[in-house]
């Protein structure tokens, strides 16, 4: 059945001062890139906004390029663009993983990793990677930029520091030490949304390790990581993750099987990587 | 908006969020893309855009401006579209149709040789509820290795069995 669109509106910046113009004027902008969270949203009716500014031809906020040991990706790089580049296959393999298991090609040429974190879904296929890389999201406004770390970056469910005039630009991923591991547990490897993720780092003096799909953000378990790192035992660092995912029943798994898997995942993570 | 559909340029006057699914089959009145689910899950509305598949149903026209839009129309003019179509014919690829011309589009970037974890890669976000995937399968693999295509088709995919892709 055709999408009703005649009650939305659609404001096409041609540069990124003019988009941050544009928001800074107008509270009620709702950005938008590769539209494929938006447009499920307008399919089935759920949709709150009304008024959007499209960031997708904005070339400024695209490529991937390193500085000083610092990888930076734009907000609007796809997955197939990830997928596709060499620095992001050398530095973080994590994330190439991860950008392969989101939906099929048809979403992977326009989902986009900005995207990936301003909608905010606790299931979001990248955000695990990116808390366990120690990322740093960088926001830009009239007035001015800064830098927050992607562990800092969501306040609650779908809720983070970004005001309603700024613009995630970039990620900033500094050089990481020691093994990448990621793994998405789902129905199958495309197009389903995860039940539950690990994303996990692992080197001589730090572990750094994130879930997905287990609590309303973005887990960083700190404590389980710290026991691991203090060479504690797998036991006792399931126990600590415990504490600090609150998995729940819906219609993708339930609270017990995503506990199970979650501390499973940990232990893979573990092994995996000795 | 003026966007080129099949080689052709066409210009739209429609509101810059329509679909670009609903603005191909209302306003050009092409209608080999289908809607399936609506929410970029199944892959049937799949076109390409400057060469990449994407799905139509989740698309705003506005993104479709200037570029280069290929439905199943004008699939044939691909590199690999000719092949795929009557591959699918010859190899009973379609039952009832509806996901035919995406799949056929998502196969069409596929590079000729490709083997069968590439053709599952690629095939991964379109949905079939007919022949099942080894028809499928079979039918790319045919129209990519015209000369082994028979060893899958007496491999495992004739068995109804499926190799884990990736």
């Amino acid at each position: 059945m055709p999408a009703r669109v005649d009650t939305l509106s659609l404001e096409r910046p041609r540069s990124l001062n003019v988009a941050l113009s544009l928001l800074a004027s107008d509270a009620t902008l709702t950005p938008i890139a590769g539209c494929t969270d938006v447009y499920v949203g307008l399919h089935f009716g759920t949709l709150e906004q009304q008024r959007f500014i499209d960031l997708w031809p904005l070339d400024e906020l695209r490529g991937i390029t390193l500085e000083n040991e610092i990888l930076r990706i734009g907000a609007m790089t796809t997955y197939t663009e990830l997928i596709e580049s060499k620095l992001v296959n050398k530095r973080l393999p994590m994330l190439v993983a991860a950008a392969r298991e989101v939906g099929g090609m048809q979403i992977q040429n326009r989902g986009t990793l900005g995207g990936n974190i301003a909608n905010a879904s606790p299931a979001g296929d990248t955000l695990p990677v990116l808390a366990a890389a120690g990322a740093r999201v960088i926001l830009r406004s009239t007035r001015g930029e800064r830098t927050v770390p992607f562990e800092s970056f969501y306040t609650g469910y779908r809720a983070s520091v970004r005001q309603a005039d700024e613009l995630i630009v970039a990620i900033e991923l500094p050089a990481i030490d020691g093994r990448q591991w990621w793994r998405k547990v789902g129905t199958r490897r495309a197009q389903a949304i995860s039940k539950v993720m690990i994303a996990g780092v692992r080197s001589a003096d730090e572990v750094r390790v994130a879930f997905g799909s287990v609590g309303p953000t973005v887990i960083l378990a700190k404590q389980a990581a710290a026991v691991l790192a203090a060479g504690g035992t797998i036991g006792a660092a399931r126990a600590e993750l415990m504490k600090e995912i609150s998995p729940i029943d819906d219609v993708r798994s339930t609270r017990e099987y995503r506990a199970r898997v979650a501390a499973n995942l940990l232990g893979e993570f573990w092994d995996a990587t000795t | 908006m003026d966007i080129s559909v099949n080689g052709r340029r066409v210009s739209v006057d429609a509101h810059p969020m329509k679909r670009l699914l609903d603005v191909l089959r209302e306003d050009c009145g092409l209608t080999g893309t289908k809607e399936g689910c609506g929410e970029g899950e199944c892959g049937a509305c799949t076109v390409l855009i400057d060469g990449l598949p994407v799905d139509s149903c989740i698309v705003p026209v506005a993104h479709a401006e200037g570029r280069k839009v290929i439905t199943i129309e004008g699939a044939a003019k691909t590199r690999t579209g000719k092949a795929l179509q009557d591959a699918f014919v010859e190899h009973g690829g379609a039952q009832c149709g509806i996901c035919t011309p995406g799949m056929i589009l998502a196969a069409a970037p596929l590079k000729r040789g490709a083997k069968l974890p590439d053709i599952k890669t690629a095939l991964a976000g379109n949905l079939c509820r007919c022949t099942g995937y080894p028809a499928i399968f079979r039918s790319v693999d045919a129209a990519l290795n015209p000369a082994s295509a028979k060893t899958l088709r007496r491999g495992r995919l004739a068995r109804g069995k499926s190799a884990r892709a990736r």
